[in-house]
């Protein structure tokens, strides 16, 4: 079971080098690409069920024993984390194959996207298992020095402008991160992340707020977390539709990870509550008001999802069993939902040949079934009972009615008015895009469209394009998978009260590391 | 700890100097500072492993003790690998952001040239840059035989005729 755990990471390492020789052979990269995801899938599903069953594993890379060596580590909240994000990566590597296949690759020059793609994944997958702080800091610059190939790729104007922003941004917050490491180190005298849990405690509580404020800085640029998610909706909107699909889905995410693992391993003893709850009220409202204003569907999206991290750090604020449940069953959710609902609006771009509602119209009537994909996904996202996105509110309202101050009464209302207003937006695309017929566009007069910002990029309506049964399959089974969270709510929400259990005590992950007590 | 009073100023000088440096528009300055901020990082990361002392190989002996602490030297290792790949990219980002800025509008909408290219047009690339290469190996050959011929090159008279006058 052991040796399974370094395999998330090297198997599409592996497969990224042999897809990089194989730069002039499309289908071999294809092959490969699948073969390594599809792989990684099931190694992360086997380990789900035997980290549930049987608990943490843990791994020494080289054999050399913690605080030494390096430690890979998977509980139960990292083996889900692993699971979900294998699924959408493969998911939506079916979705680009599908459209390098209609667009005869123009769009994507494969030679480097396959590469690049895996990079993205071992570089994700190594900042779930790691152990280690400065070993996750090599997974985020993985995979974030993948996702700067991917975000411009081509080279176009628009794609480099996104891009500065993006890299800019990025490199700033990794510098941000190796800074606090090496204070932490200084404060500790060790990366292993187990032993700070340990050792930062017996810290003055000055220098432990210091080092906290200083990780989760890093962290927050890459969550998206307000004030420091400006950059966001800049930058996403403009990469191909499935390179869009899996930063939102799953970059923000290794943000919010990392942020889950500093508030209940590595600094338990700094008072965070007040300041996250606080950052996540502005997150909130400050990314769903934007999401009013836009016209451009992707933009829009990119503004939601700015304002749903909102959601997991008030769980991660309240903390205790109840909030922890409902962020981690929320991030599955989310991961799963942004995907597929960006994945909808790429196909939605190639039906309509725009992304602006102002522009959209009579989708309902030319591709029924896209929208029926998109409505599914809209609707789960707002948080419709009885869908997952309803599941995962609820419970995150139960646990701030539970922790009973006023302030998380605050964020309860702050909460459900996102909602709504996330209902408000994707209800009007859904009005302007798809019930609005074709003809009515010209001359529109609605006080909807009204004060609109519409993207900076916009290049007017382009022509449409084909979309292959790859790309509807590929959608299709991602928003089967979003169903299936809400069929399977109970299950999934059971593993996610087990997982919060353990991830909420130290003491757990900590013993899992060092078996015969800490040096 | 202790730490060197000269690496504290240095780090503390290279990061005003690289912040600063950083929040110019440019981004050729931006990656300077990047370089500066980056390796105060790593300065940073080296005071934090304690006093001075022997080379980190174990021998067995009692001056052992007086080992330097081996761990922030394989992060700046490892820092300074993925800085090194950063950079790189960074500066094709600059050469590219160039390019673009010269073509102006155009930038946007580039067409691909070789969009259309199909297999065999690759070939018949590679058969026309074969045979311009047998050409100039056929007259290169040529001239060879000819190298004793006591003709005279043309171009020298002409410039020996001008140098005369």
């Amino acid at each position: 079971m052991n040796a399974l755990v370094p395999l998330v990471v090297t198997i599409p390492l592996l497969g990224a080098a042999i897809a990089l020789i194989f730069g002039q052979r499309p289908r071999v990269q294809i092959f490969v690409s699948l073969v390594s995801l599809t792989l990684v899938t099931a190694i992360a599903a086997v380990l789900l069920v035997a980290v549930d069953q049987t608990g943490t594993v843990t791994v020494n890379v080289g054999g050399w024993a913690p605080p030494w060596g390096i430690v890979l580590v998977v509980d139960r909240l990292s083996a889900i984390m692993l699971l979900v994000s294998a699924l959408m990566l493969l998911g939506v590597l079916i979705f680009a194959i599908g459209q390098g296949i209609v667009d005869d690759d123009n769009e994507t020059p494969v030679s480097i996207f396959h590469p690049a793609y895996l990079v993205l994944s071992a570089g994700l997958f190594d900042a779930f298992v790691a152990g280690d702080l400065f070993n996750m800091y090599v997974g985020f610059e993985m995979l974030l020095a993948a996702s700067y190939v991917l975000l411009t790729l081509g080279g176009t104007g628009a794609r480099i402008r996104a891009g500065v922003t993006y890299i800019v941004i990025s490199l700033m917050s990794s510098l941000l991160f190796v800074g606090a490491i090496a204070l932490i180190y200084g404060a500790t005298g060790t990366v292993t992340m187990a032993l700070i849990s340990e050792r930062v405690r017996e810290l003055p509580m000055g220098v432990q707020a210091i080092l906290c404020a200083a990780l989760l800085l890093g962290f927050a640029v890459k969550a998206a977390v307000f004030p420091l998610s400006f950059w966001l909706p800049d930058s996403y909107p403009t990469a191909p539709a499935p390179v869009t699909a899996v930063f939102a889905g799953l970059l923000t995410k290794v943000g919010v990870y990392a942020i889950i693992r500093t508030d209940t391993l590595l600094f338990v003893d700094v008072p965070l509550r007040i300041p996250l709850m606080v950052v996540a009220f502005f997150t909130l409202l400050v990314g769903i008001m934007g999401a009013v204003m836009q016209a451009d569907i992707k933009r829009l999206l990119s503004f939601t999802l700015v304002s749903h991290i909102g959601y997991m750090i008030f769980g991660i604020a309240i903390g205790g069993d109840i909030a922890l449940t409902a962020t981690i069953f929320y991030v599955v959710h989310h991961i799963v939902v942004q995907t597929t609902l960006f994945l909808a609006t790429g196909l939605v771009e190639r039906v309509g040949g725009s992304t602006s509602i102002s522009r959209l119209g009579g989708l309902l009537k030319a591709a029924p079934f896209v929208a029926v994909l998109f409505f599914l996904g809209a609707l789960n996202l707002g948080g419709i009972p009885p869908f997952s996105g309803f599941l995962g509110k609820i419970g995150l309202f139960q646990a701030g009615v539970e922790e009973g101050s006023w302030l998380s009464y605050v964020l309860i209302a702050a909460g459900a008015a996102t909602s709504l207003l996330t209902l408000y937006a994707l209800a009007r695309v859904w009005n302007m895009a798809f019930w609005r017929s074709r003809g009515e566009v010209e001359g529109y007069q609605s006080p909807l469209l009204e004060s609109l910002a519409e993207s900076p990029e916009d290049s007017g309506t382009v022509a449409t394009k084909q979309t292959s049964g790859l790309m509807v399959g590929a959608t299709t089974g991602m928003v089967a998978l979003t169903l299936l969270l809400t069929v399977f709510a109970g299950p999934i929400f059971g593993y996610a009260e087990r997982a919060a259990a353990q991830v909420e005590n130290p003491d757990n992950y900590i013993s899992a590391v060092f078996p015969e007590g800490s040096p | 700890m202790s730490a060197s009073l000269t690496l504290v100023l240095l780090m503390s000088l290279m990061y005003a100097v690289g912040i600063y440096v950083m929040l110019e528009r440019s981004l050729t300055r931006f990656l300077i500072g990047f370089l500066l901020v980056g390796n105060a990082t790593n300065i940073l990361i080296f005071l934090m492993s304690g006093p001075n002392g022997n080379a980190p190989l174990w021998t067995g002996g009692p001056e052992d003790a007086d080992m330097v602490d081996p761990l922030p030297q394989i992060l700046i290792l490892t820092a300074i690998v993925i800085n090194f790949g950063i950079t790189a990219f960074v500066l094709a980002l600059i050469y590219r952001t160039w390019w673009l800025a010269q073509l102006g509008d155009e930038g946007d909408t580039l067409p691909d040239d070789h969009a259309h290219d199909t297999e065999e047009d690759a070939e018949e690339v590679f058969r026309q840059v074969d045979e311009d290469d047998e050409a100039i190996q056929r007259v290169l050959d040529a001239s060879n035989e000819h190298e004793d011929d006591p003709e005279p090159d043309p171009v020298q008279t002409a410039r020996d005729t001008e140098v005369g006058r």
